[in-house]
Parts: structure tokens; C-alpha cells; sequence
């Protein structure tokens, strides 16, 4: 083992892991994160704290997943390149493992274009490649990026991002083994509705490997009407949303619409757990978190295994 | 007080526009002489500067006619014209003077009607319009151009 | 080049209105080939500023002149007989032929015309676009010679991100994936094996993070 993650630990035994992700409040109000952590508890390994998601200002992941962390739950600290260079991000990773943080994510982030700050700077003073780099040196070696030694160095179990459905979609594969090769632990995929791209995708991963290199989560979201449905097929970069899905969605009266986008969440998750080489779920219920526990014993994913 | 007579400058390219023009004084046919032509190779010899000097000089209407479109003598004297055009009428409104003051018209050389037709409707755009510059600062143009 | 563009009418105007006589100097350079400062575009200037102070019943006495280049003090000097005949300078130079006018000029203010945008070159005929940031550590070399630092929208050296599509960035359709122009440059180079090294975090001490910048030539610089 390289870290105390629970996240680890499952993945290490063989058995799918879950977890599912919590958006901070846009506002200084710790109750909504906890509201949110709490419906979760049981049913995830570990829940994902985004930061600054879609580059709109939320409570800083940090602070959030310390609250989760006090509730005896277990967060992924989610940090993106984008709002801060790399001295403020080794410092935040020192203090998230301090207060018992011991997972999370290495991500570029939305442009400030899409958010409530358009006119601000992007950092990017390191890229999410770099990043990796950057926390499993940390781990490993026990060194910041500069060079200098750390006291009591911090044993992350370190994860990325991965799109099968962005272009070119020749390079995804390519883009995995980077990043494998930089030093994530597990990937989180955007999430799936084009089940066979993502096989597609999965084939080239297991024809170099890949799959046992890094661990892979499968994303999945559950829509909520078909009105979400055209949105993400239209409006949102990198998300493939094939005719069948929205059809689907629509074929059913607005009040039944997200039932059936439970369901075929549900149905996405069983024929997942066929493709070889999927080591888990990441499950995106934004705002809708209320439902992850149904979604989890639907999948015959419940109970979370003790360890 | 004079009733207001507005001065227009019409550049006119030589293949076509000014042709169109002769061939309205062969016809018989009257166009303002409010109307003052400029004569040059192709449309597209007009260039921004000389539009806007047109303006500052007391012009109170400018338009840059030229052939039809798909028959510029000089293959695309025309196109690039009407950008220019385009381009001056937002200067134009930057600097508070009516977009209007300034037009882009096609004819080809045997349309002296056509030319008569513009010379009028621009001088009657232009008239409704009013003065571009007060009296006031068109005499101290003059002075200034005198001295 | 380093492309520019006029400022707003509006704002230019507000500059200079409590001045009389205006020295207007434009720059045969960088801001003539992106037709933001030239010769032209100072003809163009004086006459428009003209007629918009006639609409007021005023007049503005504007002399126009366009140096060779307005970052040389050699240049900067040829303007110095006509000091004494106004009350300030308008430049449509770039943000360095300003400075260096101000630089040279100290009892006058000295205004800019135009908005100094990015390094660029010309795509075609009246479009240009960014290319260089001046990183000062080129790594071209590296990208089959297409920089993701100027042109990627995150300055990703390991790119693409997860919003490319179609081969445009996720910011705009308007906007080019620099890592998808980049992976075709390098598949048409043979270099596809490239991709899979990993760039590693770029030490920004040579470009502007290290603080303004200078280059001196020991064998040139008395």
C-alpha cells in the first residue's frame, strides 16, 4: 500500500470501488456540505470535492473536505491548475494531509471563460501532468518540487481525470499512459452514455496495459429530463450523449423523466461492470445527491466492503 | 438665411459610375448640382483618408460609386470599396457623425437614369439631414484652407 | 510583429481634450503591418479627430509624423525640433514606442492611440493572430514548431485537455486546439512518439515571472 486511502485499499482487494462527488456551497454555509456528505455516507469509498467547478466561486475544496473528514467520512481533495501556482498547491496538499486527507485528484479546470470570474487571471503555472508529477514526488521521494526535503511527507493516493469522448479521440489512449506515467493511482472518466466509444477506448487501454497500471473508474451520471439530456449533448465540451439516450428521455411523460434517467444509469453500471478492466464507479449526481444511495444498491454495489 | 444646399462629393469610377454620368447629360436627364464628381481610375483607388477628408473639408454627403458587382474592370475594385465604405461608417459614428452620410452605390456605364436617381436621393437624404459641420466650423475651415 | 489596434474614438478624444496642439506620430514598423499605427492610419487618425473637434465648433491643431520606429532612440530624437510647438504627443505606436517617447520627451505627456494586443503574425490579408509569448525559453523545437503557451488556452505543455472538440478549444468554435494542431503537426513529421514524453513543469524565471527583463550585448554595449 502506498497511503492509508480506504479508496486504495478497496481497489487493492479486486472488489469495484464507488464514489460520487459533492459541489461546495457558494457561500460560507459548512451545512450544506455535511447535508450533502451525510446522504452519501455507507454507500461510497470516497466522495470527491470539486473546486471551483465550471470556475464559479464555491467554499474552497480544502475546507470542505475537512468538514467531510470530521464527519469521519472520506473525501478526494479535487485541485485544479488553474487558481493556484505550485507553491499554493503544495501547500494546501500539506495541509489537507494534516487534517487526514488522503486522496485526490490532479485536474486543469474549466476556463475562467465559463465562469463568474471571466476577467480573471489562469495560473496554470503547472499543468494536471505535471501535478502528478509533482504529488508523487511529494509522496515518493519526499520532496517538494523545488527540491527542498518535506517533514513528514504526504502519502496521497493520487488521482486524474480522463475523456475517452474528446478529441481527437486518437490521442485518448496516449493521454492515459501519460498520465499514468506521471504517477496517477486511478482515473475518474467523464462521464459514460456512449457505452460503445467507451469500450472502444477501454480496448486500446487494455491493449497496452494500461488498465493495470492505473485503476480505472467509470463516470456515470444520472439525468434528471430531457431538457438535460440536449443540454449535455449540446452545450458541454468533451461530453458524447448519443440520440438513443435523449430519445429515451424524451419518449417518457416530463414527470416519469427522472425515473428513467435513474434507471438508465443503472442499466449503464451493469453493463459496465462487464467491460474488463473497470476497476469502479465515479458517480456525478450534482445536486441530485439524494439519489446515489438507490443508484448504488440498484447496481448491486451495496454493501461497501469492510475493510 | 440661405436655405441649407448640401454639398455631396460623389467619388465615381471612370469605367462605369462616370460614364453612367455622361450618358444622364446625353439624355437629357437632370441631376443636382449639389453633386460634386471626382473622377478616378477604379472605386477601389478610394481609400478611407480620402473620404474622411472629403468630410472635414465641408462635404455634408460622400458616396463612392462603382461598377456592378461581378463586373469590376479591375477585377475586385468594387469589393474591397464597399469595405472600405463599411469600415468609414463606423469611424463615422465613433466620431458622432451620422453613418448615413456615407454610401456605396453600383451602376454600370449605361445606367444614366441610375446615376441620375442616386444624385437626387443622396442630395435629399443628405438635405433632410442638415449640415454636417455648423456654419460655423465651416468657415473656420475655409479660413484655415485660405491661410 | 506586435499587432495593435486604435483605441476607441471616445477614449482617444477624452485624452486629449485639454490639450491645443497635438504631436501625432505614428510607427513605420510592426504597427504599420497590422495597419494600426502607420503612416495611413495617422493620416486617418488627425483627419478623423479633426472633423469630430469641428462638429464641436472647435479646432484642434494636429501635426502628423511617422518615425521609422518609435523603440530607438535614434528615431525617437527626429521629433525633438517640434517639441517646443506642442502640448502633448499622441503615439500609435506599440506600449515600447510610447515609453521610449515618454522615455525621451519628459516635460510633455505623452499618450497612446492604439491598444498594444499580442506577438503575432499575419494569417492573411487583414487577419492576424497570436503566436508568441515570450516565454524566454523556447520550446518550439519540441511541438513541431506550434507553441502551446501562446496559443492553448491553459498554457497546457502536456495537452490536450478534455474540453478539445472537433479541433477547436473548448472556450470558442472561433478557437483552435493548439494540442490537436500540434499531434497533426507531429504525425506529418513522423514524430508521433513524441506525445508520449512528458513535458516537464516549465521554470517561468526566464519569461516574465522572473521579473521585467533585459538583454544586454557585452561586445555591443559601451
Amino acid at each position: 500500500m502506498k497511503t492509508e486511502s480506504v479508496l486504495e485499499k478497496v481497489l487493492a482487494s479486486g472488489k469495484l470501488a464507488v464514489t460520487s462527488e459533492c459541489g461546495p456551497p457558494r457561500g460560507a454555509v459548512p451545512e450544506k456540505i455535511k447535508e450533502k456528505a451525510e446522504l452519501l455516507r455507507g454507500y461510497v469509498d470516497g466522495v470527491n470535492v470539486t473546486d471551483n467547478q465550471t470556475a464559479m466561486v464555491r467554499m474552497s475544496s480544502l475546507a470542505a473536505c475537512i468538514f467531510i473528514r470530521q464527519m469521519g467520512l472520506h473525501p478526494i481533495l479535487q485541485v485544479v491548475t488553474r487558481d493556484r501556482n505550485r507553491l499554493a498547491m503544495q501547500s494546501d496538499i500539506l495541509g489537507a494531509y494534516a487534517h487526514g486527507i488522503d486522496t485526490m485528484l490532479c485536474l486543469s479546470g474549466d476556463h475562467p471563460h465559463f465562469g463568474d470570474h471571466p476577467q480573471a487571471i489562469n495560473v496554470h503555472d503547472i499543468d494536471s501532468i505535471q501535478f502528478l508529477q509533482m504529488v508523487k514526488t511529494m509522496r515518493d521521494e519526499g520532496k517538494f518540487q523545488g527540491g527542498a526535503d518535506i517533514q513528514n511527507p504526504p502519502k496521497m493516493f493520487i488521482g486524474g481525470a480522463a475523456n475517452p469522448f474528446a478529441d481527437p479521440f486518437e490521442l485518448r489512449v496516449a493521454r492515459l499512459a501519460k498520465k499514468a506515467k506521471a504517477g496517477a493511482d486511478f482515473v475518474q472518466t467523464q462521464c459514460i452514455y456512449n457505452l460503445d466509444k467507451f469500450e472502444q477506448w477501454m480496448q486500446g487501454v487494455r491493449d497496452r496495459g494500461l488498465h493495470e497500471q492505473v485503476h480505472i473508474l467509470a463516470g456515470v451520471t444520472p439525468m434528471k429530463s430531457a431538457g438535460m439530456a440536449r443540454y449535455m449533448k449540446n452545450k458541454v465540451p468533451g461530453m458524447d450523449v448519443p440520440d438513443e439516450v435523449v430519445d429515451r428521455m424524451a419518449g417518457v411523460p416530463k414527470e416519469k423523466q427522472a425515473d428513467e434517467g435513474i434507471q438508465i444509469c443503472v442499466e449503464t453500471i451493469q453493463r459496465l461492470k462487464e467491460v474488463p478492466g473497470v476497476s469502479g464507479f465515479h458517480i456525478m449526481a450534482i445536486e441530485w445527491e439524494q439519489r446515489v444511495p438507490e443508484i448504488v444498491e440498484r447496481s448491486g454495489l451495496y454493501p461497501r466492503p469492510e475493510l | 438665411m440661405k436655405p441649407f444646399e448640401p454639398v455631396i462629393v460623389a467619388f465615381c469610377c471612370h469605367y462605369c459610375a462616370y460614364t453612367a454620368a455622361d450618358m444622364a447629360g446625353s439624355q437629357r436627364l437632370t441631376y443636382p448640382p449639389n453633386v460634386k464628381i471626382v473622377r478616378v481610375p477604379c472605386s477601389g483607388k478610394v481609400d478611407a483618408i480620402h473620404i474622411l477628408k472629403a468630410f472635414e473639408k465641408g462635404a455634408d454627403g460622400v458616396y463612392v460609386a462603382g461598377c456592378l458587382t461581378g463586373d469590376c474592370h479591375f477585377k475586385n475594385g468594387n469589393t474591397k470599396a464597399a469595405r472600405r465604405v463599411a469600415y468609414v461608417k463606423k469611424l463615422l459614428a465613433e466620431i458622432g457623425i451620422n453613418p448615413d452620410r456615407l454610401e456605396m452605390f453600383y451602376m454600370s456605364a449605361g445606367m444614366g437614369e441610375k446615376f441620375s436617381q442616386v444624385a437626387s436621393d443622396m442630395t435629399e437624404k443628405i438635405r433632410e439631414l442638415g449640415p454636417n459641420l455648423t456654419p460655423k466650423a465651416t468657415s473656420q475651415d475655409d479660413q484655415k484652407a485660405v491661410a | 510583429m506586435i499587432t495593435a489596434e486604435r483605441k476607441p474614438m471616445e477614449e482617444i478624444v477624452a485624452s486629449i481634450q485639454p490639450f491645443q496642439r497635438i504631436l501625432l506620430v505614428g510607427c513605420n514598423e510592426c504597427v504599420t503591418v497590422c495597419a494600426a499605427g502607420g503612416r495611413k492610419e495617422v493620416g486617418l487618425l488627425a483627419s478623423a479627430l479633426q472633423l469630430k473637434f469641428l462638429k464641436r465648433g472647435q479646432t484642434m491643431d494636429i501635426k502628423e509624423i511617422t518615425l521609422e520606429r518609435q523603440c530607438d532612440p535614434e528615431y525617437v530624437e527626429e521629433v525633438a525640433t517640434m517639441i517646443d510647438q506642442v502640448d502633448a504627443i499622441l503615439s500609435m505606436a506599440c506600449g515600447c514606442g510610447v515609453q521610449e517617447m515618454a522615455r525621451r520627451y519628459k516635460n510633455l505627456p505623452v499618450l497612446p492611440a492604439v491598444n498594444t494586443k499580442f506577438m503575432g503574425a499575419s494569417e492573411r490579408q487583414g487577419v492576424w493572430a497570436e503566436r508568441c509569448q515570450g516565454c524566454g525559453d523556447c520550446l518550439l523545437g519540441l511541438t513541431g514548431g506550434v507553441c502551446p503557451i501562446a496559443r492553448c488556452s491553459k498554457r497546457l505543455l502536456n495537452g490536450p485537455c478534455g474540453g478539445s472538440t472537433n479541433g477547436k478549444c473548448e472556450i470558442s468554435p472561433d478557437v483552435d486546439c493548439v494540442w490537436q494542431l500540434i499531434w497533426d503537426r507531429l504525425k506529418s513529421l513522423g514524430m508521433e512518439d513524441r506525445y508520449e514524453d512528458i513535458m516537464p513543469a516549465k521554470d517561468w524565471q526566464t519569461g516574465r515571472g522572473g521579473g521585467p527583463r533585459k538583454i544586454i550585448r557585452e561586445d555591443m554595449a559601451e
